[in-house]
């Protein structure tokens, strides 16, 4: 502590720089005294500190070694860190017996089943006679579309990118595939979900129906079964009131194969693991996911609270999200797909296209300057949440085949309002922007070389939507959190206003019993009307 | 991000399916190492790129020797040629709290307090500037925010020093695995603001050469605001901010490796609560 100045008594080295006990004479006066001053300070310095054990002689000893073996450069400035080090290390020493177990980090599992990724697949017998029936399933070249959208910026690390072309081919093995597209990326709390979009071979999605079909059969047999024993019951006892309420018909989603459920979605959270097929999306979902505004955390299976109550799980929503993304953002160069002409036009729509042959690929810069060159291919969706209207009316009467009288009223009152949205095919330059910014962004993937620069098209509305073009070839994909983009603020659905009471009607308001002094009193008064009732036929009689 | 690991922390980020064309990163590696030269900086951070409506602003980021002074910020529309930005005053600040809104990626283009804000738009015109705001104030005032609200490092790799300046810790050898999954094993890198508000008992635990910042525990809403994952299987950690949708922060534990980049639309996301 101190800088030093005279020496004080409690200091080692007390008493050193008097006559005879400096280290420099050649007499030492008092040989004694001066080995006790040596004695003391060794003493001192040995003394174990009562809070680490350690003491101050051994310390400097292990800091003289460590720099004498290790030699760093300027070892006086750093000899602070160097007396820390030191310190540490005393609490290293691993003298058990038992050893702790090493740790082995999640890491050498998920790099194990990357490894799998790359394993051939054994049983090729099975699989050959397979492609000669069906010609094979294609799949996408998943590097090239990653090589063009990195051209723009966008896109995952080629590592990933080529993890997920080994795990599509997987599941073009696994499942029965017709083809199959990698979809994009969605981004979640605790895990991420990649997604494929995938069209299943005509034979497969048949067998799903028919299990579904049996399935309500068998309820719809229980159902009357149990209609039964309630009739036969209400005959003995009286039954409270009915209620006269009939919720709103449920609006069926859409067959397999067309509208919002043309494409099977798959997702994994990493490519290794296993896909996982996302069931189809109904009206409802895609209604109520307009609503709502939810992360994702990347289990398919957990609960999505909100309000309004989503009608489903993580799984649901995910698919209600993806349904909406494919139909705002999905877009091809005008004239690459044309209707085919033997179809009639019909006033919805037609539902297909194919490729056009003559198609001529405009320049990458009339692409990027007028979005009049690019279309939509995938069928808008309805308020409703189909792509194809259907009037709930007609659902209503098909149910209800007994109450006829019922079904001529409500005919007469109302009829639902026909949706139509925008038909197949429709330019991007058409689509609404929000305020002043316009719906998608246009730019070339570079200035400086625009002999091979690349059309990129970025959507404004679904932030996270790419889309890019080059002479024949195009692509879609996602990359993001999975929600629209709005200029204002989220604002969640207000609970519904308290419901009326009943109105008050003479028949339902409760008057207090009468008593017995005014039953009474009734009584007597109604004899009395009839003893002049009486009375008076008397008199008539008596007239006559 | 450091200039000069950018093309390794680009790969680790790109889980979000953000990054850069193989041209802008080859713009970026000679324009941020000439940055260095003519500002005389002692490190040059890629920053992050914002997207605007009809083009893009890529940002770069300055320091000197001591990292807690203010950094230069400058910023690019075509990674080629930088200008520097004016450092953020309060009112510009609070202006930008009124607009709204997409970029537009035009610098000089000016967004009219008028409709947005009367309040704003009366006070400027009281102080005799006229009720527009730029673009390039709002550029400063967005970076400003996103860098205090969601700015991060891991804990020690700065350390202070008693004379108050920060420096870089050399010491550093990452964080190890169970660490990095932690929201505690974070700070903020700007000027704490809830540190005194500690319990004393919280005090004495703390080292005050590495823990003088804000961790990442007491951000609004608790625990949730960002999310946590293991990318890459298992060997990077990457941290995504749910407040600024966009910013990313990467670290590969028991690595030196670490660095936070933003790709996105310069928005807050107000959203937050009703999304968790």
């Amino acid at each position: 502590e101190r800088g030093h100045g005279p020496y004080q008594p409690h200091e080692p080295g007390y008493g050193l720089d008097k006559p005879g006990y400096s280290p420099y004479e050649d007499e030492i006066a008092d040989p004694h005294a001066r080995m006790l001053a040596v004695k003391n300070a060794k003493a001192y310095l040995l003394k174990t500190s009562t809070k680490s054990g350690l003491n101050l002689y051994d310390h400097f000893a292990n800091i003289l070694t460590k720099i004498l073996d290790e030699q760093p450069t300027n070892a006086v400035d750093i000899i602070e860190n160097i007396s820390k080090d030191v310190k540490w290390a005393q609490f290293r020493k691993k003298m058990d017996t038992l050893r702790d177990e090493p740790l082995i980090p999640p890491t050498f599992e998920a790099a194990e089943k990357c490894k799998a990724l790359f394993f051939k697949e054994g049983g090729e017998e099975e699989h050959e006679e397979v492609e000669e029936e069906m010609g094979q399933p294609t799949l996408p070249n998943v590097m090239e579309t990653a090589f063009y959208f990195e051209q723009a910026g966008i896109g995952l690390s080629k590592d990933e990118s080529y993890y997920i072309f080994l795990a599509l081919k997987n599941l073009i093995r696994v499942q029965p595939i017709q083809t199959c597209r990698f979809w994009g990326k969605i981004l979640g709390l605790e895990k991420n979900y990649i997604i494929a979009e995938v069209q299943l071979r005509e034979g497969e999605e048949e067998e799903e129906t028919g299990e579904e079909g049996e399935e309500t059969t068998a309820e719809g047999e229980k159902k009357t079964g149990e209609a039964e024993e309630e009739e036969e019951e209400q005959k003995d006892k009286a039954e409270p009131p009915q209620s006269t309420y009939k919720p709103p018909p449920v609006i069926p989603k859409e067959a397999n194969g067309t509208g919002t459920n043309k494409y099977v979605y798959f997702v994994c959270n990493e490519p290794g693991k296993p896909w996982v097929k996302l069931p189809p999306v109904t009206p409802a979902q895609i209604v109520c996911a307009r609503k709502i505004k939810k992360f994702f955390t990347g289990w398919l299976d957990a609960p999505v609270v909100s309000f309004p109550p989503f009608p489903g799980k993580e799984a649901n929503y995910l698919r209600a999200q993806i349904a909406r993304i494919s139909a705002a953002t999905q877009v091809s160069p005008t004239g690459f797909y044309q209707f085919p002409e033997e179809e009639e036009e019909e006033d919805e729509g037609a539902d297909t296209y194919e490729e056009n042959p003559e198609f001529e690929p405009p320049p990458v810069a009339e692409m990027v300057e007028s979005l009049a060159t690019w279309a939509h291919h995938v069928k808008g969706i309805l308020k409703q949440g189909r792509c194809v209207w259907i009037n709930p009316q007609k659902l209503e009467e098909n149910d209800e085949e007994e109450d006829d009288e019922e079904e001529e009223e409500e005919d007469e009152e109302e009829q639902p309002m026909e949706e139509r949205g925008p038909p197949l095919l429709t330019l991007i330059s058409e689509d609404e922007g929000m305020k002043d910014i316009p719906a998608w962004t246009a730019q070339a993937s570079t200035n400086l070389i625009p002999e091979y620069s690349v059309a990129i098209l970025q959507s404004n509305r679904w932030p996270g939507a790419y889309a890019f073009a080059s002479g024949r070839k195009f692509e879609n994909i996602y990359f993001g959190w999975g929600h629209k983009y709005s200029p204002e603020s989220y604002t969640p659905e207000l609970p519904p206003p308290a419901q009326a009471e009943f109105p008050s009607r003479p028949e339902i308001t409760e008057t207090v019993d009468p008593t017995v002094e005014e039953e009474m009193a009734f009584k007597i008064a109604q004899e009395e009307a009839l003893a002049e009732d009486e009375e008076e036929e008397d008199e008539e009689d008596e007239d006559d | 991000m450091e200039a000069q690991s950018l093309p390794a922390a680009l790969e680790l980020v790109a889980g979000g399916g953000a990054g850069l064309s193989p041209e802008q990163r080859a713009a970026l590696s000679a324009s941020l190492l000439l940055l260095q030269r003519d500002y005389r900086f002692e490190r040059v951070w890629f920053w992050g790129c914002i997207q605007g409506v009809r083009g893009a602003y890529y940002i770069a980021e300055g320091l000197g020797p001591d990292c807690a002074a203010p950094r230069s910020r400058l910023y690019s529309l075509n990674c080629v040629d930088w200008s520097l930005l004016t450092p953020a005053s309060k009112e510009t600040l609070a202006v930008a709290e009124h607009v709204k809104g997409r970029f537009q990626g035009d610098p000089s283009f000016e967004y009219s307090l008028l409709e947005r804000n009367a309040e704003a738009a009366a006070r400027l015109i009281e102080s005799g500037q006229e009720p527009v705001m730029k673009e390039e104030a709002r550029l400063i005032a967005t970076i400003e925010q996103i860098d205090t609200a969601v700015g991060i490092v891991p804990r020690g790799a700065f350390v202070k020093t008693p004379l108050g300046a920060v420096h870089e810790n050399r010491h550093f050898e990452g964080l190890s695995l169970a660490d990095a999954k932690k929201l505690s094993s974070y700070f903020h890198f700007t000027d704490p603001v809830n540190l005194k508000n500690k319990t004393l008992l919280e005090k004495a635990d703390l080292d005050p050469s590495t823990d003088f910042l804000d961790s990442l525990e007491h951000d609004i809403p608790r625990g949730s605001s960002w999310s946590i994952q293991l990318e890459k299987r298992g060997t990077v950690v990457v941290l995504r901010s749910l407040l600024w949708l966009g910013l990313t922060f990467y670290h590969v534990p028991m690595t030196k490796q670490f660095g936070y980049v933003y790709f996105g639309t310069g928005e807050k996301n107000l959203d937050l609560p009703f999304m968790l």
